[in-house]
């Protein structure tokens, strides 16, 4: 039994479908890539993991829970954990106020027991500031403990998203673009700790990358994605090496490999970056 | 400057940060024990009655700082939440509930009372929710003149003394023990916010004023924990407006209108929103301009023989400083006295430009 | 008969409402901004069409008045975004909102200051005439305001589809970055269509001060005029005006039929309920932001 289980699943926007009829599983452990040009419906398939959207049909489940039967803020109490493509950090708080609401759904006491802030309620502040500071270490993230997220240069504040979502002690971690504007040697680090984070931590990865380099260090399968169907999915050497998605990066003009790829636009986003197909 | 080298978690979870801090607190609350035995050897109480309507405000202020300047929830309609708790209080203590027992109950039921009216609204955004908030306290007029049997409508209702067992506290007859009572309930008010604050709760707050995105993927319940803010928020504005009642003596369906509601939301961004300081700051400032302007106008009139009397002048004068404030100082009043002890702290080393980025950035609230 | 004259009466008022409200759909439509001083510039500009008619004080002619308050409108519409506004970007919406309220409160403060808080009236050429046919009467006021409004529309919808001015305001209003790479300087369209909204608000100011008497506090009228705009759903000119006449018809209907302070409560009930019930107008659909 795979811990993620997506079944025909369709989502439309107006005249479009972003999502069409696309299966797959993630099994636990594995760190699993989407892959695909953009509009192809990789965040797509993030909101609807993150119930953000309701599928038009199919079924989606996780870890033996129906996932349609819950809104977006009982996900993460099952042990679902994610970032966004252009980080949605509490911008007034510090680093470590951003890991604290991490630990949200690992909450204990009641309202009325923190406004009096019972000793019940200390210990379990010391405990989580106990997580939190795990992920620090873990992150490098000690020099911006007390720091502001508003004053933070762009690659920490893409850390801070990771760690936020480690904080949660997830099952699940979806991460999407984690490697999106940062520099080689930042893309590095978050290689390593995606490997850590499969490796050490025991959680599995799904993650949305346009950085091929990024994709085949640290996945285990991919799935490739062209306008909202599924193209190919196995193992990143296969995928990559794939007919249908050399057509779907390159077009079907035959454009000599290891070029950089074309830009190519379609319907629910006018092309911005492109995909590097190395 | 000053290095603090935390050793344990409870440092970072405990409400003074170090020694210092609590001694500089301590000091200040030594002060505002001490204001009334001043006022008790002059023998003159009027500026200690301008000192306890400060209070008052600083109250409400707090109520609207946990909602605005902590939750994001902009509110133009608190003083009708006030209005609740003064009328509630003046009906509980006049059917002979002892004060000890109405005062918190206002409390708690201008709290329910704020949630029931939230939960409607609370789909809206910014200035949708202010719209709504600001229809809400122009139709409280209406409403209490509508329900005059108990309120007592256009001809107003006489708010009893405060009663301790048995030891009556009224503004006139006793304004060094009314002081006492509204400090103890800043003080009261104060240590819920400061709890909340440190707590999960108030991380959820800040939470959902700084991305509703990211806060319900982070588990947090959106409607539950605006509730929860709207709660706390309309419980300290109800006090504050018992308390109000008991300063005003007799109170109308004018006492609490459109223009208290938006003076408290401009008192807090004066003051520096998001920050518990800015509550009180603020609410001196809006203390303090009428003084200013009374005396100014003596001032005047005694050595200039000029007299000026222009309606209006006050709340222009407010407005001014305002404006002034959003232009040149967003983060308020407290976020001036930051800079200042920065450049003290870093002497000379301070830099023009070291706050310049925790400007906050637009959030278009459209969705195309 | 009686209800003609409600209707017509309704609609002169809903016009006003009307206007104000098409006055801040402006802005907000352009800049996100939601002026809340946007009632005291329609009262301002009813002050200046005062100061410059009515013989106490500049005793000019009542046409040339008209331009002359519409044009020192935009100017002080235009100096306000261009002096305060523009310095404020990267604020929050709810800076802005607070900074129109105070601006609100100065110039209420500064009207009391120059033409006192007596209510006074506008002296027109038309004033207490009427125009009566078959037993109904009708202000020609009334009547004036109704023209007037079908006008102003009229030029404002041509202004918006046949000039270059008013497309590259449209264009700036429906997506701030397109328009700005497609070189529209769009800080100065911005000041532009503060200056447009403070044209609009004096001439609702001129037909509200020509129908009755005018005073400071007249700009809290503008609250009505944001049910009016809650109505529209704050972004579409013509739901604005629509908005408007609703707000002005329900007014002396309830009065007339409804029990005795309805029609006081009315206005604001609708904005809340509007917003409440149905946050984006009468007229449209909710979206979602895309993450």
């Amino acid at each position: 039994m795979s811990l993620l289980q997506i079944r025909n699943v369709t989502q439309r926007f107006g005249g479009v479908v972003a999502v069409n009829d696309v299966s797959m599983h993630v099994d636990e452990g594995e760190v699993f890539a989407l892959v695909g040009p953009n509009g192809a419906g990789k965040s797509t398939i993030f909101n609807l993991l993150s119930r953000f959207y309701t599928p038009a049909g199919g079924s989606i489940t996780f870890d033996g829970h129906d996932l349609m039967k819950l809104s977006p803020d009982q996900v993460p109490s099952l042990g679902v954990a994610r970032t966004f493509q252009n980080i949605e950090l509490f911008e007034q708080a510090t680093v470590l106020q951003n890991l604290l609401v991490g630990r949200h759904r690992h909450r204990k006491t009641s309202v009325l027991a923190e406004a009096f802030f019972t000793r019940k309620v200390w210990e379990e502040e010391r405990h989580h500031r106990h997580a939190a500071e795990q992920v620090i270490d873990f992150l490098n993230l000690q020099a911006y403990r007390d720091k502001l997220i508003a004053g933070l240069p762009y690659g920490v504040r893409k850390v801070v998203e990771l760690g936020r979502a480690l904080a949660t002690e997830p099952k699940l971690l979806l991460l999407d673009e984690p490697a999106s504007g940062l520099s080689v040697e930042e893309t590095q680090d978050m290689a390593f700790w995606i490997e850590d984070i499969q490796k050490q931590m025991g959680i599995t990865v799904l993650m949305v990358e346009h950085d091929m380099g990024l994709v085949s260090a640290v996945s285990d399968r991919v799935l490739a994605l062209a306008d909202g169907k599924e193209l190919a999915t196995g193992k990143p050497s296969e995928v990559q090496s794939h007919p249908a998605v050399i057509e779907a990066y390159l077009g079907t003009s035959g454009i000599a490999k290891g070029g950089t790829a074309p830009v190519r636009s379609t319907a629910e986003d006018a092309a911005q970056k492109t995909g590097d197909v190395a | 400057m000053r290095f603090v080298f935390k050793t344990s978690y409870d440092a970072d979870i405990r409400w003074f940060k170090h020694g210092a801090q609590m001694f500089w607190y301590a000091i200040l609350l030594a002060i505002m024990l001490a204001v009334p035995l001043y006022f008790m050897a002059t023998g003159d109480p009027y500026l200690l009655g301008e000192f306890t309507s400060v209070l008052i405000f600083a109250i409400a202020g707090m109520g609207l700082m946990l909602l605005t300047g902590q939750t994001g929830l902009v509110s133009l309609g608190h003083a009708t939440f006030m209005a609740m708790g003064c009328y509630a209080n003046v009906l509980l203590l006049n059917a002979g509930v002892p004060w000890l027992i109405s005062f918190p109950l206002v409390g708690l039921l201008a709290g329910v009372f704020g949630t029931i009216i939230a939960f409607p609204v609370l789909r809206l955004h910014g200035v949708y929710l202010a719209l709504a908030t600001l229809a809400m306290s122009i139709l409280t007029g209406d409403f209490i003149i509508l329900g005059e049997a108990w309120t007592g409508g256009v001809s107003g209702i006489a708010v009893p003394d405060i009663s301790i067992f048995g030891y009556g506290v009224n503004k006139y007859a006793n304004p060094y023990a009314y002081y006492y009572v509204v400090l103890a309930v800043v003080l009261i008010v104060l240590a819920f916010y400061r709890n909340l604050l440190r707590s999960p709760t108030g991380r959820s707050f800040a939470a959902v004023r700084d991305s509703e995105i990211s806060a319900q993927a982070m588990g947090i319940n959106l409607t539950r924990t605006k509730a929860t803010s709207f709660f706390f928020s309309c419980a300290a504005a109800g006090l504050a407006g018992a308390l109000f009642g008991h300063n005003a003596t007799y109170v109308t369906h004018e006492t609490f209108d459109v223009v208290m509601s938006i003076t408290l939301l401009l008192m807090i961004v004066i003051g520096g929103l998001g920050f518990i300081h800015g509550a009180f700051l603020g609410a001196i400032v809006v203390g303090l301009i009428p003084v200013l302007i009374a005396n100014g106008r003596s001032f005047l009139a005694t050595t200039f023989d000029v007299n000026i009397n222009i309606p209006g002048l006050e709340s222009a004068m407010f407005a001014s400083i305002l404006i002034g404030f959003i232009l040149f100082e967003p983060m308020g009043l407290y976020g001036r006295w930051l800079k200042i002890r920065t450049y003290f702290e870093l002497f000379p080393f301070y830099r023009k430009d070291m706050f310049r980025r925790q400007k906050s950035y637009l959030k278009t609230e459209r969705v195309k | 008969m009686d209800f003609v004259q409600l209707v017509v009466s309704g609609l002169a008022n809903g016009c006003v409402y009307g206007l104000i409200a098409l006055g801040f759909v402006l802005i907000y439509k352009a800049t996100e901004a939601v002026n809340f001083a946007q009632g005291d510039f329609m009262m301002i500009g009813a002050f200046v069409c005062v100061g410059l008619t009515n013989a106490e004080y500049m005793g000019l002619s009542f046409w040339l008045a008209i331009p002359l308050a519409m044009l020192i409108m935009a100017a002080l519409g235009y100096a306000f975004d261009w002096g305060v506004l523009r310095h404020m970007s990267g604020q929050s919406q709810t800076s802005i909102v607070i900074l129109t309220i105070a601006l609100g409160f100065i110039l209420r403060f500064a009207a009391g200051t120059i033409w006192s808080h007596e209510p006074v009236s506008l002296e027109t050429p038309f004033a207490g005439q009427d125009l009566r046919f078959n037993g109904i009467v009708l202000g020609i006021d009334e009547i004036a305001i109704i023209v007037v409004t079908v006008v102003l529309t009229a030029l404002l919808f041509l202004f918006f589809s046949r000039t270059k001015l008013g497309v590259a305001m449209q264009a700036a209003s429906q997506n701030q970055l397109a328009a700005y790479y497609m070189g529209i300087p769009v800080k100065r369209i911005q000041s532009m269509v503060w200056a447009l909204s403070g044209a609009v608000a004096a001439v609702a100011g001129i037909l509200f001060a020509s129908k009755g008497a005018i005073d400071p506090s007249a700009g809290l009228l503008g609250i009505k005029a944001f049910a009016a705009a809650a109505i529209g759903g704050f972004g579409s000119l013509p739901g604005a005006l629509i908005g408007g006449l609703i707000i002005g018809l329900v007014e002396p209907f309830s009065s007339r039929y409804g029990p005795p302070g309805v029609s006081q409560i009315a206005p604001y009930a609708i904005l809340l309920l509007v917003l409440i019930f149905r946050p984006g107008g009468l007229f449209s659909q909710s979206q979602k932001k895309k993450v």
